[in-house]
């Protein structure tokens, strides 16, 4: 007679609830505020306005691996396979942030630059950055030993933050990039860059403040409890199996 | 007790040494695969003068790095297939040491491999790859991806799939020493002034993966 083996109810907790909604209510509004309530730039005309989530969207991505980097050190010196889940749901936002920065790079870049895409310094980090992450998740999928792969993923995970460093800081190493710097001088050679007025600063700042914690971590939350759930489920599996 | 450090390095590179020096493994077929691959290039290219000097010195890191990979593979799945890096793990010995010894093998037989490709370069494409600055770069760029080739193949021998895996997870991480590597090369062979902050860029991203594979090797091989 094999063992009843079944998954514990786990409703959402109350504060996860309330973040949701605060995210997706924040999400709109910061939306309203570049979409509609920001000026139109004088020299780039409506395209300026993929700004408001282009940079924030960065910066979440920054906060998601900054969360892989936490969660990958804090692993190593506790090993609790809790900061591991952590840092994989750092890994899986942080993508797809950073996909959605290039993304909409591409499509201000197109009419700005003459171009969806140029081998510009900023540019190939931004890219070099999210292969790299790829191939965290390729190279997860590919360990099967549960301990030995959060080990070596919360390794994987710290060196990963380099390239993250690198696509933040390029602009300041290596001058001939064409990437404008909005925040602070631009380069010489920036091509596109638009003046930081006061409008621009209302709209903008919302919206990072959004992306830099809520959204990060509100989506966070949700993928840390989906892979508990998957873990506990694999863990039934083989229980029921091996009876 | 734990043996001093410097003798452990240097009895892993002595062994790694005596086995390549026995069975020709690992030079030999990166000889033969940077060989090929600079007559593949050469061929797929169709580079007249005037497009080797832009494209040659992307030739020479894209060789080196893919047969780096071929030898990274070999020497770290010899080391997991066959035991040996579990005894390494029992005996008293540190685990920056066993990351030295593997990186020092490996950096050696792929710089190895590269110094001879620099003066077959030189004669096949008619360009001066012997120019001293050249040569340093070189060995630097090679140290860099091997630090961190030999941090993720020693991770990648434990998969399943380690062939493919190795140069998705590689590729990547080695991208910032192909860039200012590459960047150097091109810089020094066409006298354009701005090699020296590639050069030190390249060391400077050397020295941080270095101190870093250093400090997180111990975490890759616990069991």
């Amino acid at each position: 007679m094999p063992t009843q083996a079944r998954l514990e109810p786990n409703p959402q907790p109350r504060l996860l609830r309330a973040l949701t909604v605060l995210t997706a209510v924040g999400f709109l509004a910061t939306l309203y505020l570049g979409l509609f309530a920001a000026g139109t730039d004088i020299e780039q005309g409506q395209i300026q306005r993929i700004f408001y989530i282009h940079m924030p969207s960065f910066f979440g991505a920054f906060t998601a691996f900054g969360a892989t980097v936490l969660g990958g050190i804090l692993y190593l010196a506790r090993k609790q396979a809790a900061w591991d889940r952590i840092a994989l749901a750092g890994v899986e936002v942080g993508l797809a942030f950073s996909l959605i920065n290039l993304l909409t790079g591409a499509i201000w870049a197109r009419p700005i630059w003459n171009t969806w895409w140029t081998w510009d310094p900023r540019l190939t980090s931004a890219a070099v950055m999210c292969l790299i992450y790829a191939a965290y998740l390729m190279l997860r999928a590919g360990i099967d030993d549960m301990s030995r792969k959060r080990n070596f993923m919360s390794v994987y995970g710290i060196f990963s933050f380099v390239s993250v460093l690198t696509t933040l800081f390029i602009i300041r190493i290596v001058p001939e990039t064409i990437h404008p710097v909005i925040v602070g001088a631009s380069p010489q050679n920036a091509q596109g860059s638009f003046e930081a007025t006061s409008g621009v600063f209302m709209a903008l700042a919302p919206s990072m403040l959004l992306w830099l914690t809520l959204m990060p971590l509100t989506l966070m939350w949700h993928r840390y409890r989906l892979e508990t759930r998957r873990e506990a489920i694999d863990r039934l599996k083989f229980l029921t199996l091996s009876d | 007790m734990t043996t001093p450090f410097l003798r452990c390095v240097l009895a892993i590179i002595a062994k790694d040494l005596r086995t390549e020096i026995r069975s020709r493994e690992l030079v030999s077929v990166m000889a033969l695969f940077a060989l090929l691959s600079v007559l593949v290039f050469s061929f797929a290219l169709e580079l007249d003068r005037a497009a080797r000097a832009e494209a040659i010195s992307g030739v020479l890191w894209v060789t080196l790095i893919f047969a780096s990979l071929l030898e990274l593979n070999r020497s770290l799945a010899q080391e997991s297939d066959q035991g040996n890096l579990d005894a390494l793990l029992l005996a008293p010995v540190s685990r920056s040491a066993i990351f030295l010894g593997k990186f020092a093998g490996n950096a050696l037989f792929t710089g190895i491999v590269g110094l001879a490709l620099l003066p077959l370069m030189t004669v096949l494409y008619g360009m001066n790859m012997l120019d001293p600055w050249v040569i340093v770069t070189t060995l630097v760029g090679i140290a860099g991806f091997c630090a961190i080739g030999t941090l993720l193949a020693t991770m990648t021998a434990h998969t399943r799939a380690r062939e493919t895996l190795l140069p998705i997870a590689l590729l990547p991480a080695a991208l910032p020493f192909l860039l200012t590597a590459a960047r150097a090369t091109k810089g020094i062979l066409n006298g354009a002034p701005e090699w020296q902050v590639w050069l030190q860029l390249l060391g400077g991203i050397t020295v941080i993966y270095l101190a870093l594979c250093l400090l997180l090797y111990g975490f890759v091989v616990e069991e």
